[in-house]
């Protein structure tokens, strides 16, 4: 028994800065103490505030220190772990209430969050199964293979209301019963972890705080449709994942919960690593399935659709790293538990990637239901530097942006579509009044032109002309002809392309032609960009009353586009700038400004 | 997205070529072989020169056309040498929106080089990328093995001095 446990983020986000020196130091200095059997040092999973980074959490006691650094080590120790002595000065601000210590569940960040899917992350040792199995880990597989018939985890799962988490919302439940339906002499679990929306993190967050709940449930959805074979395609450039994920597999073989004859059944069943290589079409079931057969990753016409003829032409299940997170919950506390939570068509919770000009950047997971502004204002803590909020992008390059008048929206999977964007996997962006939709918009298309894997015409070139017109836009180029033809070219491509990349790419522009139709036209009739962005819509001006003719711009001004006397006003040739910013940076006097 | 191909002559060693022949052998019955064999042969060539691939082409018995078409399509494969430090730039959403394209505009004015180009005297190589889910601490980039989050403009001078010394 140890009186004390420090868990210490070993998430992607700390670990970048440097929570592996954090728990060597803390190693040394607790031997150097001789506490080494009395403190245990713990690496978990990601605790969600990334922005705080890296994050240690002393226990008993619930101690949730913040931004630690290495040279912070030996205070911690000395003070806190020997003569228990809490270091306040080093705790997450939000936690010390003049001379109370308030409990992380109670801070806005964690209060209205409900985890589910992210129970164990942060808690257990992701490397170590028997932590998993004291938090009920394998007691649903168990129940399963025990107790329970194929289909009626089928009927369980259908009545959870459970809904695909990586972007569709496919009820889970139906999925599972059309591969169940279909003979066949072998069929396949898939596990989609290619988490390719720029801005998405929360698959990598469960594989790497809580890998045995992904192979648990996939072991679930095998037995329910009768398989024996399952692939995790995972993104290569998840290492931390990865290496967890193999750990994970290694332990659960050993403790006979992966291979043959798993509880004493005669039910058997094997999981496989396959690394992605970057590619973001195959977030898409079909091309991610020709991915695993070592082929180029393009996607097939649906239907036949997967649970029909999918990995190698049998019939294949594939669901999402969120979605298996749920299961094993479901099955032990009912669907009715489950439904309990959420809204009416969106049963459970959502786990969001909270990103972009935000305070507390990080991972939340909330009941379905809940408000964008909730999650923006309330858990995220708003938008910093006094700036105001303009959007919020959901769904990567298949999403849209939900302006501010729809801030109070309650969010599931229908609303989002309703409004013009969709759930998405569950990265959310927030955008102040200093992004130009136009450009983000461009952003976008910039990526899926990219990315598009060019098997059919309308995403392969539809996407390529929506890209060149906006580049026009964003250098004075445009006319409003254009953007009536813009908004064509993309309802043609929605309709016309033959995987969820093409249908979708168009999203984020027709969204922000929506609700920022006004900048679009501020871009192309006075050749403006309001929230000064655009390079070539830009000019630098020097306000006359303001400068004290110091000449440090016209030193630092790479172009010699600055002239002036010593004492006297500088003036900027408008047609020598380049726009480069330097000497709006320089000034001492606010002078320099962008119009 | 296009590839630039290298135009560096091949100078593989019979070591590489005696560790390529030992994964070929390991992967060379199991369906699928392709993706896995070319991302263990890039850990060990650090790229994927023509040479590469028409060994492996050979030793799984599958056409060049074949590997060609995989090593292309994925971000991950690269036909050119990376240097000695490769920078990479995340740009994803969340770090563009925190102002990545600027960070990646200092490197490029500092090396001289643009976006998937490697330095003459093959000390660095700049790669523009994808998100690598550290949004936490955008904007984000890594040289090698190292990550840099919650960037600058001003820190990249201080940064990049460290791996020229």
């Amino acid at each position: 028994m140890y009186r004390s446990n420090v868990l210490v983020c070993g998430g992607t986000g700390c670990t970048s800065s440097n929570s592996e020196l954090i728990i060597q130091k803390l190693k040394e200095e607790i031997a150097a103490k001789g506490l080494e059997k009395e403190v245990n040092v713990i690496r978990t999973g990601c605790f969600g505030l990334c922005a705080l980074g890296p994050i240690m959490i002393v226990y008993p006691e619930g101690s949730f220190y913040s931004m630690v650094k290495v040279e912070d080590i030996p205070e911690i120790v000395e003070e806190h772990l020997l003569k228990g002595r809490i270091v306040t000065r080093l705790l997450y601000q939000e936690t010390v209430e003049q001379d109370t210590i308030k409990s992380l569940n109670h801070t806005p960040f964690y209060e209205k969050q409900k985890r589910v899917a992210l129970r164990n992350c942060g808690v257990i040792n992701p490397e170590k199964i028997d932590e998993y199995i004291a938090m009920d880990g394998y007691a649903a597989l168990g129940k399963v293979l025990t107790e329970m018939t194929p289909q009626q985890v089928i009927d369980e799962i259908k009545a959870s209301g459970l809904r695909g988490r990586g972007g569709g919302g496919f009820p889970t439940g139906l999925k599972w019963s059309f591969a169940a339906a279909n003979e066949a002499d072998q069929k396949y679990v898939g596990c989609n972890a290619d988490e390719g929306d720029p801005g998405a993190f929360m698959d990598r967050s469960v594989l790497e705080g809580d890998p045995h709940c992904v192979l648990e449930a996939m072991a679930i959805a095998g037995y329910a449709i009768g398989a024996s074979k399952g692939y995790i395609y995972v993104r290569a450039e998840y290492p931390i994942a990865v290496n967890r994920l193999r750990i994970a597999i290694d332990q659960a073989h050993e403790y006979g919960l992966l291979g043959d004859n798993i509880f004493g059944t005669d039910f058997s069943f094997d999981i496989e690593l396959r690394l992605g290589a970057g590619a973001f079409v195959c977030g898409e079931e079909t091309a991610l399935l020709t991915s695993i057969e070592g082929k180029r990753g393009e996607p097939r016409p649906r239907p036949p659709f997967p649970a029909v003829k999918g990995l190698y032409g049998k019939p294949t299940i594939l669901n999402n790293v969120e979605t298996y997170a749920n299961i094993c919950q479901i099955i032990l506390n009912g669907a009715q538990w489950f439904k309990d939570m959420g809204t009416e068509k969106s049963a459970g919770t959502k786990v969001f990637a909270l990103g972009g000009k935000i305070k507390h950047t990080g991972l939340v997971e909330v009941e379905m239901g809940t408000t964008l502004r909730e999650i923006v204002e309330e858990i995220g803590g708003g938008v910093p530097g006094g700036r105001k909020f303009k959007a919020a992008q959901t769904g990567g390059p298949s999403g849209g942006c939900i302006p501010a008048s729809h801030l109070d929206v309650p969010i599931d999977y229908d609303n989002l579509i309703a409004i013009g964007s969709m759930m998405g996997s569950g990265g959310l962006i927030v955008m102040d009044d200093t992004t130009c939709m136009v450009d983000i918009a461009k952003f976008f298309l910039e990526f899926t032109v990219d990315e598009s894997c060019g098997k059919c015409t309308p995403c392969r070139i539809g996407t390529k002309r929506l890209l060149e017109m906006l580049d026009k836009i964003t250098k004075g180029q445009g006319t409003p002809e254009m953007i009536d033809e813009m908004e064509k070219l993309c309802y043609y491509i929605k309709e016309n392309s033959l995987c969820g990349l093409g249908q979708t790419a168009p999203n984020p522009v027709l969204s922000t032609l929506h609700f920022f139709r006004d900048e679009y036209m501020a871009h192309v009739v006075e050749k403006k960009c309001p929230a000064h962005v655009c390079k070539k819509l830009l000019q630098y001006k020097i306000v006359e009353d303001k400068c004290r003719g110091c000449t440090a711009c016209s030193r630092v001004c790479p172009v010699g586009a600055i002239q002036g006397s010593v004492k006297q006003p500088h003036v900027i040739d408008p047609n020598k700038c380049i726009k480069c910013g330097a000497c709006m940076e320089k000034c001492k006097f606010n002078a320099i400004i962008k119009e | 997205m296009q590839k630039k191909i290298s135009s560096i002559p091949f100078n593989g060693t019979a070591e590489q070529e005696a560790k390529l022949k030992e994964i070929i052998k390991k992967h060379k019955d199991d369906p699928g072989a392709v993706m896995p064999v070319l991302q263990e042969a890039q850990e060990v060539y650090g790229y994927l020169p023509i040479e590469v691939q028409t060994m492996i082409a050979e030793g799984l018995s599958v056409p060049l056309e074949e590997v060609y078409g995989v090593s292309t399509f994925y971000s991950q494969f690269s036909l050119t040498p990376k240097g000695q430090y490769n920078i990479s730039v995340c740009l994803g959403t969340a770090c563009y929106v925190k102002g990545a394209g600027k960070i990646i505009e200092r490197i490029s004015e500092i090396l001289g080089i643009g976006a998937e180009e490697c330095t003459a005297d093959g000390r660095f190589s700049l790669t523009a990328c994808r998100c690598i889910g550290a949004c936490g601490l955008a904007p984000v980039m890594t040289v090698n093995d190292d990550v840099y989050g919650r960037l600058e403009v001003e820190d990249i001078d201080g940064i990049l001095a460290k791996y020229m010394a």
